[in-house]
């Protein structure tokens, strides 16, 4: 992903203009590609940037107000609301995914029997997409036909039926639950990964001078697992930080608003109430944040020097 | 004596292994399992906590019958969702074997900058540009079109998919191509008939992740698509699961999400190698 300076042609001795006409060529294979990216991607984004700079209702003229937009977000405490929920969703079900996918990963990490067959049944739920799984969740959370609150009452576990989704710590909780069933696959395989990076013969050689099994999970498996590590972190928090599916679909962002995300806040001032500049000068915001972490992301991945 | 007790450790060990293993297999797969099982229950029974989550009083298909009677019915959102996800699948292998042959074995203007641009789009999350996207789909008259979706779809796919392939284009020997133009084989043919072959695990991989991820996608069909006849599964299954179309019938929401999930588990379970590659590619690089 890193990988991005493109060296993989051998410079050769060449004549100025004989071979330089077949290269070409090679810009008439990546034009559609190049294409794409320009119209549904680039030009989007300096739309957004202009967008942002404007009155912009859905229908009618805009008009340019400056930084009008940007002064209104600094006294918008509902998106300051939702910013601080995002990030907190975020911290929490990061270290949530973690502590599972972590021992999954150490759990799978050795071709032993079976092993390919438990590994393959912790990743299902990671290829159900995040709108199929809200979907399943919202039943299996659902008060009168769900699973839950029904089995937890026919167990004699509480007096009657609770609704999970009417109050904010549970309803919170079941979607951290489900999240973690939905990606810890996912996660567990980038762990396994780099755990099966590491030399076999650096933990033999610790296990003969006498290091026990947290000493060597401290002293080699951390280290060595360093850009595995960062990459896992990094797509889960970015993933996170735009969480939108399971928010919309399981709890339309109750109870009492407490749960929308910034993509949610976003999606409502863009779409909901058509103030299409306002919400650009919005994903501004959240574009700068995301980028930022893109860099830390590069940072976190810089290739070791030497052996590290 | 010895050997016998580190064989029963080791028993004791594997014991605790598979136990451990089944448990948390159960865990991942109890709610996928639990979900197709109720749908083939009779409405009536549906509406009951799936307690157990089998069928009790009979087998039935009638939520899967009930649910192509909402709005425009369930078959017309499986059509636009197979459509949108073929035609994403088709359109981004297309673009991203050209433009990762190009990147791989030519030397052009600007071939540099065209590639950080490309892999750069994957920094710059799509739902702070999906506004300006709703309006120059309009412009381009592809606004609410299956056709627009594909469109914004691919662009996705494209950092992904072009890394992949030009990767497994770098991985091909030169001899090859070279003894090819040798026979006489001019770019095109050598692409197709050559260097496709060559590439296939590559190719195979990165339609499976463009499948997956147009089938699933949710956001961008919700915005994009303001039409009934026009919704995708996920886009469709939330209008009904919000009431948009009366009460919640539950057993029919199940039986929505069951058409949703299936074909990617068995896509994935089928093509569970060129998966993982995926994701090792992205992981490792």
């Amino acid at each position: 992903m890193t990988a991005i300076t493109a060296t993989s042609v051998p410079a050769r001795a060449r004549s100025r203009t004989g071979v330089s006409r077949r290269q070409w060529v090679g810009l008439l294979y990546v034009l559609p590609a190049v294409a794409f990216v320009v119209v549904f991607f680039v030009i989007p984004l300096g739309m957004t940037a202009w967008m942002s700079l404007n009155n912009w209702p859905l229908m009618g003229e805009h008009a340019f107000i400056g930084l009008d937009n940007y002064v209104a977000i600094l006294r918008d405490t509902r998106f300051w609301n939702a910013l601080r929920f995002t990030a907190y969703y975020t911290v929490i079900v990061t270290i949530a995914i973690f502590a599972v996918a972590f021992p999954l990963a150490i759990f799978i990490e050795k071709p032993r029997p079976l092993t390919n067959l438990y590994r393959t049944a912790f990743f299902m739920p990671a290829v159900v997409g995040f709108a199929s799984a809200s979907l399943l969740w919202s039943w299996l959370l659902n008060v009168d036909s769900g699973l839950f609150s029904p089995a937890a009452f026919d167990l004699g576990l509480t007096e009657k039926k609770v609704n999970l989704l009417a109050t904010f710590q549970p309803a919170f909780w079941s979607i951290i639950a489900m999240v973690v069933w939905k990606v810890a696959g996912f996660t567990m395989i980038i762990l396994m990964t780099g755990l099966q990076s590491i030399p076999q013969d650096l933990q033999e050689a610790a296990v003969i001078d006498g290091a026990g099994p947290f000493a060597r999970f401290r002293a080699i498996t951390l280290p060595l697992m360093r850009r595995t590590l960062a990459l896992a972190l990094i797509l889960s928090v970015a993933g996170s930080i735009l969480a939108f599916d399971q928010f919309y679909i399981i709890l339309r962002g109750g109870p009492r608003n407490q749960t929308l995300t910034a993509v949610y806040w976003i999606f409502n001032q863009s779409f909901v109430s058509f103030k299409l500049g306002y919400g650009a000068a919005l994903s501004m915001v959240l574009l700068v944040i995301l980028v930022a972490l893109s860099l830390i992301q590069l940072w976190l991945l810089r290739k070791p020097e030497g052996l590290d | 004596m010895a050997e016998a007790m580190s064989q029963g450790r080791k028993a004791t060990f594997s014991f605790a292994r598979h136990s451990t293993g089944m448990i948390a297999s159960l865990l991942f797969l109890a709610p996928i399992v639990w979900t197709v099982l109720s749908t083939f229950k009779p409405a009536q029974e549906a509406r009951q906590p799936p307690l157990p989550p089998w069928p009790t009083t009979g087998f039935s298909i009638e939520n899967y019958q009930t649910l192509n009677s909402f709005g425009d019915g369930l078959w017309v959102s499986a059509q636009n969702s197979i459509y949108v996800s073929v035609m994403t699948v088709l359109l981004s292998v297309l673009v991203s074997v050209l433009a990762g042959y190009g990147f791989s074995r030519f030397r052009f203007p600007f071939r540099d900058l065209f590639f950080v641009l490309i892999l750069s789009t994957i920094m710059i999350p799509f739902q702070s540009i999906l506004t300006p996207i709703f309006l120059v789909l309009t412009k381009l008259g592809l606004h609410n079109t299956l056709t627009g979706l594909v469109c914004v779809y691919v662009t996705l796919q494209l950092p992904f998919s072009i890394f992949m392939m030009r990767n497994a284009f770098d991985a091909v020997p030169r001899e090859i191509e070279e003894a090819a133009r040798m026979d006489g084989a001019n770019n095109v043919t050598m692409l197709v008939k050559v260097m496709l072959p060559l590439v296939w695990p590559g190719v195979v991989t990165i339609a499976l992740f463009a499948f997956l991820g147009a089938w699933n996608e949710f956001l961008a069909a919700l915005v994009l698509m303001t039409d009934q006849s026009k919704f995708t599964l996920p886009v469709m299954m939330t209008a009904l699961q919000s009431g948009r179309f009366g009460a919640i019938d539950w057993g029919a929401v199940q039986a929505g999400v069951t058409v949703m999930m299936v074909p990617c588990l068995i896509l994935f379970l089928a093509l569970q190698r060129f998966y993982i590659r995926g994701l090792m590619a992205g992981a490792v690089k």
